[in-house]
């Protein structure tokens, strides 16, 4: 036990040596498993408001509607460079016709006043 | 609004189940599955977010988005220790393909690139490595984005997009020794198994310099708090950057890749960018700002045994307490104040479990009848301390303000 003790002491003035990584000379035994899971979809969709549809039929496919409606207040021009982002940048499959639709539906929805 | 309005408990109330009014105005903030509200106190709203027990491996969360999951700490977990459960550290996630089924015989951690020995490694393989142990806080570059004023968009964390864990695995160093990196490298890019949903979209990587992916701090772990991950925080095997923000800790790795070159991808090169001043601060519209990518992380600290509002009694000796962290560095000392700043009190530290752990602060005060402001302030062993004012920036990254949390005494 006295023995297991020191070289515990040791093991920490080690560590303490090379940072606060401990090193152990002896792997302690740990086993992954294989897992395998569900995740829960969500269920949300966009409040009703001229250009629900498109919104519902776009924006979904990249992400759940929370994402939106947690937003803050946003000004127009904040949320045309939003939605322009998501095209451009993250290639979000949007028709250029609806993308003013979208900008104004969530400058209705999620404006700032 | 000042820094006063920086901390706020998550506070619940009942679903009324049966109440049409109830149940309407819940539909607009919640999915079906999710039984009640936290609400995180943002500035202008919205705060009210679902709290979920339906991810898998996962206990009570905040739902800040379904898919792909983000998912925050309820505050109170903080108040528990200084080691975050494994089902309760939050979740984040940019692309929402994500397998949800990892065997561990068959996956596999391709290193490549500028190295002499291309690998891929088993996860028995990487198991027979040298073994470290180290704890460290991991937390989004995000986190407490909602309480940025002017308000900005993305994930509208409160303060739970953080959490530490004592995580086990093998050196990153050792891995590219295997390899052999060769002469010129510049950098290591770091990619797993998620992908974007559609084609042409940016694939989640990240990359850090070449030495510092040598320093011998950086790690592989498959162990979290002693058990391996759960699958959202990276199962079966996580990028470990001690000090640095949660961005570069790439979850579900089965990619590294030496470059000869510095990394052009977008999530390197252009996303995660904040402006190169101190405390990561400019003005809103402020214009020829240089920016860079994230990197080290700053001082914070938190009372966690009080939520703001909750009343004390006048004149009783009442225990504070709360976590710190100094960010890339350790806690050298927490200050709490309660005359708005003009005096501070060293509070004492609690069980140092590393420099780049939560450490807990815990201190006493008699509080007078009246409104009682508590204030607290970390200063880490590199002398930097929490700053009195807010920083700004566009993407929300970095928040470290002092916190303020606001006491009725009677």
């Amino acid at each position: 036990m006295a023995t297991l003790v020191r070289t515990f002491a040791f093991a920490i003035i080690a560590a303490f040596a090379v940072g606060s990584a401990r090193a152990t000379e002896v792997p302690p035994p740990f086993a992954l498993k294989s897992i395998s899971v569900e995740l829960p979809t969500s269920d949300r969709t966009f409040p009703y408001g001229p250009g629900v549809a498109v919104m519902d039929a776009n924006c979904l496919i990249c992400h759940s509607a929370g994402m939106v409606l947690n937003q803050p207040a946003l000004s127009k021009t904040a949320w045309d460079g939003i939605v322009h982002k998501m095209v451009k940048v993250y290639k979000a499959p949007i028709e250029e016709a609806d993308i003013a639709t979208i900008v104004d539906y969530l400058t209705a929805t999620k404006g700032a006043k | 609004m000042t820094a006063s309005s920086a901390f706020s408990y998550p506070t619940t109330r009942r679903r009324l189940l049966g109440q049409a009014s109830a149940l309407g105005a819940l539909s607009l903030v919640a999915p079906a599955w999710a039984e009640e509200l936290a609400n995180l106190g943002l500035p202008g709203g919205p705060s009210e977010r679902p709290l979920t027990k339906a991810f898998p491996q996962k206990g009570e969360m905040i739902l800040q988005r379904t898919r792909a999951p983000l998912l925050e700490s309820p505050f109170e977990v903080f108040d528990k220790g200084v080691f975050t459960p494994n089902d309760q550290l939050f979740v984040r996630w940019h692309w929402a393909v994500i397998p949800t089924e990892i065997k561990v015989d068959t996956y596999r951690i391709a290193v490549r690139g500028h190295v002499k020995n291309e690998l891929s490694l088993s996860l028995a393989d990487l198991m027979s490595l040298p073994r470290v142990e180290l704890a460290a806080v991991n937390q989004c570059s995000g986190n407490s984005r909602g309480f940025f004023e002017p308000r900005v968009a993305g994930g509208e964390w409160g303060n739970g997009a953080m959490g530490n864990a004592k995580w086990l695995g093998v050196r990153l160093k050792d891995v590219l020794d295997k390899a052999g990196v060769k002469d010129g490298a510049q950098c290591v890019r770091f990619g797993g198994l998620d992908e974007p949903m559609v084609e042409g979209a940016p694939k989640f990587t990240k990359s850090i310099a070449i030495d510092h992916a040598r320093d011998g701090e950086v790690m592989l772990a498959f162990g979290m708090n002693g058990e391996q991950l759960p699958l959202l925080n990276g199962f079966p095997i996580r990028l470990i950057v001690p000090g640095w923000y949660s961005t570069y800790w790439v979850k579900m790795l089965n990619n590294i890749e030496v470059l000869d070159g510095p990394d052009d991808q977008f999530w390197t090169a252009k996303a995660y960018m904040i402006p190169d001043t101190p405390g990561a601060n400019m003005k809103p519209g402020e214009k020829d700002v240089k920016m860079v990518p994230i990197n080290r992380m700053v001082p914070r600290s938190f009372v966690t045994n009080f939520r703001g509002g909750e009343r004390l009694r006048a004149g009783a000796p009442t225990p504070l307490r709360g976590i710190a962290f100094g960010g890339d560095a350790g806690v050298k000392a927490v200050e709490v104040s309660t005359d708005g700043g003009a005096t501070w009190t060293q509070a004492k530290l609690g069980t140092d479990e590393g420099k780049y752990s939560f450490r807990q602060w815990s201190t006493q005060i008699e509080p007078a009848a009246g409104n009682l402001t508590v204030m607290v302030r970390c200063t880490n062993m590199n002398g930097l301390t929490q700053p009195a004012t807010p920083n700004w920036n566009p993407s929300g990254f970095m928040r470290n303000v002092i916190e303020t949390t606001h006491l009725p005494v009677a």
